[in-house]
């Protein structure tokens, strides 16, 4: 069953390619089914789940004399992030209803591959699988950019592929090393994550290895000072493209450090954790100020993002309870405010036909019901109580502050910048006087549908995030206990590898 | 009572909700019935555990109501839980009673405003952030209340957004208190590290088990929350955003920039006093602050054109002498100060607006003049509010929340007299700026023919608010003037009377008088100055000295001009020099270094066989000196 959670985006992206010739908007509604399949399984999984740190598992031979396996699992985190990916890849098509036009068959294609990529990424657990996703979502995101995007946009998804690929690279070979460290301590080469977990690795080693893999995570996330293909690549990007980016591929690189970096590395992640911790809270502040000093619209809610990311590596590398768990809370509360964020300059730029802010003012008279959800949304950005962001935020700080008071302190300065970048959005975009006389519509009901929806899980998020925490919770307890991972995961009685097709519930 | 105090800062929260999701579409009627009905029914609620509550003798005086858990990580389990105790239910008594008469009072005040709806959503959604701060039970929960009213202020500050000055105000003001509430969540995190909760009780007692008076982390987490506590109270340094928050209506400067929001901060100081008890040099600078910025507001508040602006001050200085009760130890004080605060400054704003409406929203008090025979009902309230402000002896409220603060002052020990000195002038500027504003407005020569008449919307809260001004201290009265101590021994089970130095009643009485001379003098000082305009006092004022002075204070000591060049231009110019982001500049220069290096190797493909046999030759001959050379 697991595996349809891959398949089904597969067959939904190849026939969303071809059922343009039905009709325009077809790809369209089977993009959606998908997704609502999608979503169906994963609830199917997850009710019919039997308890234990481990939903579901499933791993068959791939390349067997390689060691490489065709291993999912599914545990709390990753139905997390695969709920979050489908309801953005929700937003995303809806997003597109109107902007994309041209090749929609196509576009949902690469729409589709790239959350199967995604998905992926976030059910792999061998390592050559992993990379396999890794790669495979980034080429489609690629063509997202490059086909449908704005007026720079061969140069940003270039600039986004050369980072993207040439991090990637050194995963690989952190991939390679590990595996091959491996087979020298027990002498059999395997890419299991679960067989890896527990490599005898000396420290040198461990901390390069280590390296590769942060390096491409921080890149994806991004980290200062990793960041400057984001602004570029979301700026660029069709709204769809914007919001998946944001959503839900930048948290795959917070997703590759939760559930590799430390748990693979613990010696040499203990090591690097004060340099990520700085790296977080000058993150933080670093976007802060340029997302300040934008005048496009769009380029000032990317950089928002960098500041955002700047609390998850924060985060990950206070490694405990309070922390951990303020991450989930922050990438999915980040994920559904600056989507939306994402979404609102979409809308403005198909109402207005530009991103800058010099040009627009007073849409709060204007179009109200726009406005309104695009201050809503601006609010929560900046971590107002009441709204997922501020969970995550303030449950980050409280961990961090345990383990790196000072760079926890710098980081909490971010919450002053995030309000002079935000309330700087509201007053040039949505306060002051119109520039110019313009009769433009406010948002239609699918679109007033769709912002609202947002709105409502934020708020859901900000007043009673505790489903949201208890469903981290056992994907924190995996990350945090090599120990009891191993045992669940491959059952008492057979090890990972003799087990050829061990099916989920 | 059936456990439904939560619905008291969740009615306005659902007059909220109704009117953001009408999105301004409602008909003003039902936008002001469910914009004053939602604060009414609070108010009545509010009245109603009050009766229950002095009635049913709880243990430990508390009444505790959990809502839902928050949040439930291994020890962290903050809920989102309700605490009425005597101190929460006077605040939220004013909190709601207040509310609701300036609620009513706006229902006619914006009549004409095309954003009504809006501003109903906005005043909901304030109240109801106030309320979940005054009765939050840990101070996670009093933090999301406390960030609710900032957003409110920026909301409301900004309302008529089409002006960007609005928008600059408002800003101003969210960014200003945000740095203090920044201090404040540090604060947080310091506690709960240190002691394991944030539930207010037990953090309280944790905290005297564990630190020693005067320890270093009890000073640290001291300092942190009154940082927040300035900057929301507008108090040194952080108080240059009020007067420019006045640039929101009038029904908001009342509310939340006089009676209640820059209250917080002294409520939040008297919730955790015990704390700032084991800090005794953090509460000694509180006194300091609250008695520096009670003159210098007060100075400021001498020379402004502006009614409102004038107030503004006046807040600013009357919160300040909260500050000083609350450094000395008379918390008692500094919540009764509170209180026949929020009546008469509440009072003097909507007398204020009742005037500028009338007079086609002119706001400088020298366009003014001779009022008082045209428009009487906002003549009498503003006289009222305004001798309450300059609290006149006997009569006002004012008069007894400011004598208990100055004894409480002078009897704190050996700074005393000195604190109580700055309190004592500052009681004779705050007369003076009192009544100037009451002389030049309504006494004079008439400038202006005001327009319309009020509807019993307006002239109601001014009848119940002038009632309240006259008649609201009459709870405590100094032994001296016949002992009556309601409001003290409500209050004693949360803040204690701390032990006094005792001194005869004779000191006590000798104090006051003093003060109370003081007082009438600055009243008779203002009436020469504007009505008698007497030549002596004119050439004084129009003196050079006086006039570089009066131009200092009337730009709020220079603050705003010390923060623009050490704070606001350095980091705009940071922002615009790092506008296109230096580290991207840096991957720039890689990819002109490579640029560079495939221009220059491409100029060796020059299809010459001559030339690529040379470079053969020299490389081979390289590769074999390299390997002779390294063997």
């Amino acid at each position: 069953m697991i595996v349809w959670l891959i398949g089904i985006l597969v067959l939904g992206a190849a026939a969303a390619w071809l059922a343009e010739r039905l009709h325009r908007d077809a790809p369209r509604w089977i993009a959606l089914a998908a997704l609502a399949a999608h979503f169906g399984v994963l609830v199917s999984i997850w009710t019919g789940a039997s308890g234990g740190p481990w939903i579901a598992n499933l791993q068959v031979p791939w390349i067997a004399e390689l060691g490489i396996s065709f291993h999912l699992a599914l545990d709390g985190l990753t139905v997390l992030l695969l709920l979050l990916t489908e309801a953005l890849g929700v937003v995303a098509v809806l997003a597109s209803w109107r902007e994309i036009e041209s090749r929609v068959g196509l576009f949902h294609f690469n729409l589709l591959l790239t959350l199967a990529g995604v998905a992926g990424v976030f059910l792999a657990l061998d390592l050559f699988l992993f990379f396999f996703s890794w790669e495979a979502m980034l080429v489609p995101m690629y063509f997202i950019i490059a086909v449908w995007g704005h007026e720079r946009r061969i140069y940003a998804s270039i600039k986004f592929f050369i980072f993207t690929q040439g991090s990637g690279l050194l995963m690989l070979l952190a991939i390679l090393g590990l595996a091959l460290a491996h087979r020298r301590a027990t002498g059999t080469l395997t890419f299991d994550y679960f067989a890896l977990l527990d490599t005898p690795l000396d420290p040198t080693t461990g901390f390069w290895l280590m390296l590769g893999f942060f390096i491409a995570f921080v890149v994806k996330l991004p980290a200062f000072p990793f960041h400057t293909w984001l602004p570029d690549a979301h700026t660029e990007a069709p709204t769809a493209g914007s919001v998946i980016l944001a959503g839900v591929l930048l948290k795959t690189g917070a997703y590759g450090l939760l559930r590799f970096v430390v748990p693979l590395f613990p010696v040499a992640a203990h090591e690097i954790a004060p340099a990520a911790m700085w790296l977080g809270a000058i993150g933080v502040l670093y976007g802060a100020v340029l997302a300040f000093a934008q005048s496009d619209m769009k380029r000032l809610v990317a950089y928002s993002s960098v500041s955002h990311m700047g609390f998850v590596l924060l985060g990950v590398f206070a490694w405990n309870a309070l922390a951990l768990e303020g991450v989930v809370v922050q990438i999915v509360a980040h994920g559904l405010s600056t989507g939306a964020l994402f979404i609102v300059v979409g809308f403005i730029q198909e109402r207005l036909h530009t991103r800058d802010m010099r040009r627009m003012g007073g849409l709060a008279s204007d179009v109200p019901r726009l406005a309104g959800l695009a201050l809503t949304f601006a609010i929560a950005s900046l971590g107002l109580p009441g709204l997922g962001n501020f969970v995550g935020e303030f449950l980050v700080l409280l961990g961090g502050f345990g383990v790196n008071r000072a760079a926890t302190i710098v980081a909490a300065c971010g919450l002053v910048t995030a309000v002079v970048y935000a309330l700087t959005l509201v007053q040039r975009a949505l306060h002051g006087g119109p520039r110019e006389p313009r009769m433009i519509r406010d948002t239609s009901i699918r679109e007033t549908a769709a912002l609202g929806a947002l709105v409502a899980a934020l708020v859901w998020l900000g007043f009673y995030p505790q489903p949201l925490l208890d469903a981290a919770a056992d994907g924190i307890g995996n990350l945090q206990n090599p120990a009891s991972r191993i045992a669940a995961a491959a059952g008492p009685q057979s090890p990972p590898r003799a087990s050829p097709a061990r099916r989920g519930p | 009572m059936p456990p439904i105090l939560w619905l008291i800062p969740g009615l306005p929260l659902f007059g909220f909700v109704a009117l953001y999701l009408s999105a301004g579409r409602m008909p003003h009627r039902a936008a002001a019935a469910i914009g004053v009905g939602s604060i009414g029914l609070a108010t009545l609620l509010a009245f109603a555990f009050a009766h229950w509550f002095l009635g049913a003798s709880l243990p430990g005086d508390v009444y505790l109501e959990t809502a839902w858990r928050w949040i439930t990580i291994g020890g962290f389990d903050p809920a989102v839980a309700f605490r009425l105790d005597p101190l929460s239910l006077v605040m939220m008594l004013v909190v709601t009673f207040v509310g609701f008469l300036i609620h009513l009072y706006s229902a006619e005040f914006m009549a004409k405003d095309e954003g009504y709806g809006r501003f109903f959503a906005y005043m909901n959604l304030f109240v109801a952030a106030m309320l979940t701060l005054v009765l939050a039970d840990n101070l996670l929960v009093l933090y999301a209340g406390w960030e609710g009213v900032g957003l409110a202020s920026y909301l409301l500050i900004g309302f008529w957004y089409r002006d960007p000055a609005n928008g600059a105000a408002a800003r101003k003001a969210f960014i200003l208190t945000r740095i203090g509430d920044t201090a404040f969540i540090i604060g947080l995190f310091l506690l709960f590290h240190e002691l394991g909760t944030l539930d207010i009780a037990t953090l309280m007692a944790r905290a005297h088990e564990t630190w020693a008076t005067g320890s270093a982390v009890a000073n640290a987490a001291a300092a942190l929350l009154l940082a927040g506590a300035l900057g929301k109270s507008a108090q040194l340094p952080l108080q240059t955003w009020l007067p420019d928050a006045m640039a929101g209506p009038t029904p908001v400067s009342a509310l939340l920039h006089a009676a209640t929001m820059v209250t917080a901060g002294v409520y939040l100081i008297a919730r955790t006093h015990e704390l700032f008890e084991l800090a005794p040099a953090v509460e000694f600078t509180v006194a300091v602050i609250g008695a520096a910025t009670l003159l210098l507001a007060a100075c400021s508040a001498l020379n402004q054109h502006d009614i409102k602006r004038i107030l503004a001050y006046s807040t600013m200085s009357q919160i300040g002498y909260m500050f000083l009760a609350l450094g000395v130890g008379a918390w008692t004080a500094a919540i009764f100060h509170f209180m026949t605060h929020a009546f008469f400054k509440a009072l003097l704003f909507l007398a204020a607006g009742a005037v500028m409406m009338r007079l086609n929203d002119e706001h400088d008090i020298f366009r003014m003049g001779g009022l008082w025979r045209r428009m009487p009902v906002a003549f009498v309230s503003f006289l009222i509010g305004a001798s309450s402000l300059a609290a006149l002896p006997l009569v006002t409220a004012g008069f007894y929340s400011k004598d208990m603060i100055l004894w409480g002052v002078w009897s704190s020990g050996p700074a005393g007299p000195g604190l109580w000195a700055t309190g004592f002038v500052g009681a004779f500027i705050t007369a003076l700026y009192s009544f100037r504003a009451v002389f030049v407005m309504f006494f004079g020569d008439a400038r202006r023919t005001p327009s319309g008449r009020y509807g019993w919307c307006i002239v109601a809260p001014l009848a119940v608010l002038s009632a309240l001004a006259l008649t609201g201290g009459f709870v405590n009265i100094p032994s001296a003037l016949g002992n009556v101590n309601s409001f003290s021994d409500l209050l004693a089970p949360v803040l204690p009377a701390r032990q006094e130095v005792t001194t005869a009643s004779t000191t006590q009485a000798i104090v006051m008088a003093a003060t109370s001379l003081l007082v009438l003098l600055g009243v008779y000082l203002a009436y020469l100055t504007y009505i008698q305009r007497a030549q002596v006092l004119r050439r004084i004022a129009t003196s050079s000295p006086a006039r570089a002075l009066a131009g200092f204070w009337f730009g709020g000591w220079g603050f705003d001009t010390l923060y623009e060049h050490i704070f606001v231009r350095p980091f705009l110019a940071l922002a615009r020099l790092n506008r296109n982001d230096i580290v991207d500049a840096c991957y720039g220069g890689l990819v002109v270094a490579s640029r560079t290096l495939n221009r220059a190797l491409s100029r060796t493909v020059t299809g010459r066989v001559r030339a690529y046999a040379a470079w053969v030759a020299v490389g081979s001959l390289a590769a074999l000196a390299i390997a002779l050379f390294l063997q």
